[in-house]
């Protein structure tokens, strides 16, 4: 299981004649970490990276507040067509993502939208998935949390943001964890909305990468490692709520 | 909430009553509203379009024309179509039972009390939160035909390996054995959470019967884990019919002729085909109606079992 990870580590640090010897090298006998330094050199890959970093941002902010707002509103508030709406966000869940590609690409070009932000980060905000985990985990809140506040004629804004949004800390990390992770990786939204190298992210950069320098194994293990390492170190610090939130989401919904 | 208010509200005047229900009313739109005008702007404004292209030959700059079926009857006649349809059809019957089994294997194993549980836990999931095209970076070093890693290590026993990722005949499968290696942790995951909802006392009143460590498994174990496998089972077939990055980063990028045109025969799955036809040769109506087909078959499939599970899943 591990194996792939550790060869990336380990030819990543190798000298150019030791990362194409036969038979392999295990260990390098000469580490060299100019690999690292080279990539940000031969490649605008401080650049990716800055992307990267502002699309996951960008999505993931706006995501999880308002991900939890409708969250509270679907299951606290009543209101005409409330269910309806409801049934409708479920119903996109169902909705492969395929369907949409070509539609929305054409709806970045009519928005003068592509190779900009905007297109790698406003599109991704919305997410019915996110509505429905936050929406389950507020059901599961006792109302007896609000009824004081209530009596007092707090309104439901001073409601959510007081009383139950710190309450909902767990499922705001899963999300939080999810969102950014899709975001990290995602690899074909960013592909077909940019073409300005400046615009690439970290994924769409690498890819393009190994058709260029695929003699370079080093530069290309450098360039993958970076790309991975922020994400793992992030998975290890909310790796509670992160499979709870895999549970909540798999087993309940 | 529901309690509180209304007692408060008997209390209060008709018109304020109505009064209080439009002001609910209104913060329930204002809490929804981003999301769900972002939904419809994003994602069903895209849905309606794509349905109504599919009926088109557009080609994303002329005059969208309506054809009729005409997108539908032509993907019976097209063959790299349907060879994308055998391709997506051998990937998922190969990946998800291999993934699913070798899942439940491992959950298993990691369900029992022992030393450094967590970490092997961890290890197994790794590869769910690692960057796909990492992943296809580092496995395409490994499966190098002559400085590999692979090729390397199947010498040791004496095999002398293939080319992996240039032979037509090994591509896929070298594809299918990176989607078993990174889909085993996830679903491990739900399944130990299945795991771990089964009573005790199930195993220790089997323990008193003098049921073997094998007939717990079979009669106590996989019995009540099958709601989670069911569960694991639809996702596992979703995604596998919309496989996509994988291959496409695994593919050497073609317009169809040469070594690269074979790799891409031989790799071509659903969504492939579905992003060529839209973002390469620009058929974006043709491209959409074959979205539609796949969710189709994906939906149908997803019902079939549904229908299906009444035969073998196990609910409480």
């Amino acid at each position: 299981m591990l194996l792939p990870f550790c060869w990336m580590i380990t030819t990543s640090i190798k000298t150019y004649a030791d990362s194409v010897q036969i038979p392999p090298v295990w260990i390098p006998t000469h580490p060299d970490f100019s690999w690292y330094g080279k990539i940000f050199e031969q490649v605008p890959f401080g650049r990716y990276y800055m992307n990267t970093i502002m699309v996951a941002v960008g999505r993931t902010v706006p995501q999880v507040i308002f991900c939890s707002m409708a969250a509270y509103g679907f299951s606290r508030l009543r209101f005409p067509g409330r269910n309806v709406i409801f049934i409708g966000v479920l119903a996109i869940l169902m909705v492969p993502s395929q369907v949409l590609l070509i539609p929305q690409y054409y709806e970045m070009v009519r928005f003068h939208w592509v190779d900009t932000y905007r297109a790698l980060i406003v599109p991704g905000i919305f997410s019915a998935y996110g509505t429905f985990l936050l929406r389950q985990f507020f059901m599961s809140l006792p109302k007896e949390l609000e009824e004081a506040a209530i009596i007092d004629g707090c309104n439901p804004w001073t409601i959510f943001w007081r009383i139950l949004l710190p309450l909902t800390v767990p499922a705001l990390s899963a999300l939080t964890f999810f969102a950014v992770l899709w975001s990290w990786n995602d690899f074909i939204w960013p592909l077909v909305v940019t073409n300005d190298d400046s615009m690439k992210v970290l994924s769409v950069g690498i890819n393009s990468l190994q058709g260029v320098y695929v003699s370079k194994q080093p530069l290309l293990m450098a360039g993958a490692a970076m790309a991975t390492v922020p994400l793992l170190i992030f998975f290890l610090v909310l790796q509670k709520f992160v499979i709870k939130g895999i549970t909540f989401s798999g087993i309940k919904g | 909430m529901r309690l509180a208010s209304e007692t408060r509200l008997s209390l209060t005047r008709p018109a304020v009553k109505s009064r209080m229900r439009l002001k609910e009313m209104l913060w329930g739109y204002f809490f929804i509203g981003p999301v769900v005008i972002g939904l419809l702007i994003f994602t069903i404004i895209p849905i309606v379009a794509s349905l109504v292209l599919s009926f088109t030959s557009w080609d994303g700059s002329s005059d969208v024309k309506f054809i009729g079926f005409a997108n539908f009857a032509d993907m019976f006649a097209d063959n790299i179509y349907l060879k994308s349809l055998r391709v997506t059809t051998i990937y998922t019957v190969v990946t998800v039972p291999c993934t699913i089994i070798l899942s439940v294997i491992i959950a298993v194993l990691l369900n029992r009390k022992m030393r450094g549980r967590d970490a092997y836990r961890l290890i197994f999931f790794l590869p769910s939160v690692t960057m796909p095209v990492a992943i296809a970076v580092v496995w395409k070093w490994m499966y190098n035909g002559s400085n590999g890693l692979i090729n390397y290590l199947l010498s040791l026993v004496g095999v002398d390996g293939p080319n992996w990722i240039t032979d037509e005949r090994f591509i896929l499968l070298s594809v299918m054995i990176i989607a078993v290696w990174g889909g085993i942790g996830y679903n491990m995951i739900i399944l130990l959470s299945g795991l771990q909802g089964i009573p005790d006392s199930y195993y220790e009143a089997a323990a008193i019967d003098g049921a073997t460590g094998w007939s717990r498994f079979i009669h106590i174990t996989m019995p009540l884990l099958t709601p989670a496998i069911f569960f694991v089972m639809v996702t596992s077939l979703i995604g596998a019919f919309q496989v996509f990055d994988l291959v496409f980063m695994l593919t050497p990028p073609s317009n169809g002729g040469g070594a690269g045109g074979v790799l891409q025969d031989a790799t071509r799955t659903a969504v492939y085909s579905i992003y060529q036809n839209g973002f390469t040769w620009f058929k974006i109506g043709y491209a959409s109606a074959q979205a539609w087909v796949l969710f189709v078959i994906i939906f149908l499939i997803t019902m079939v079992q549904m229908y299906l599970q009444k035969r073998w899943v196990h609910y409480e």
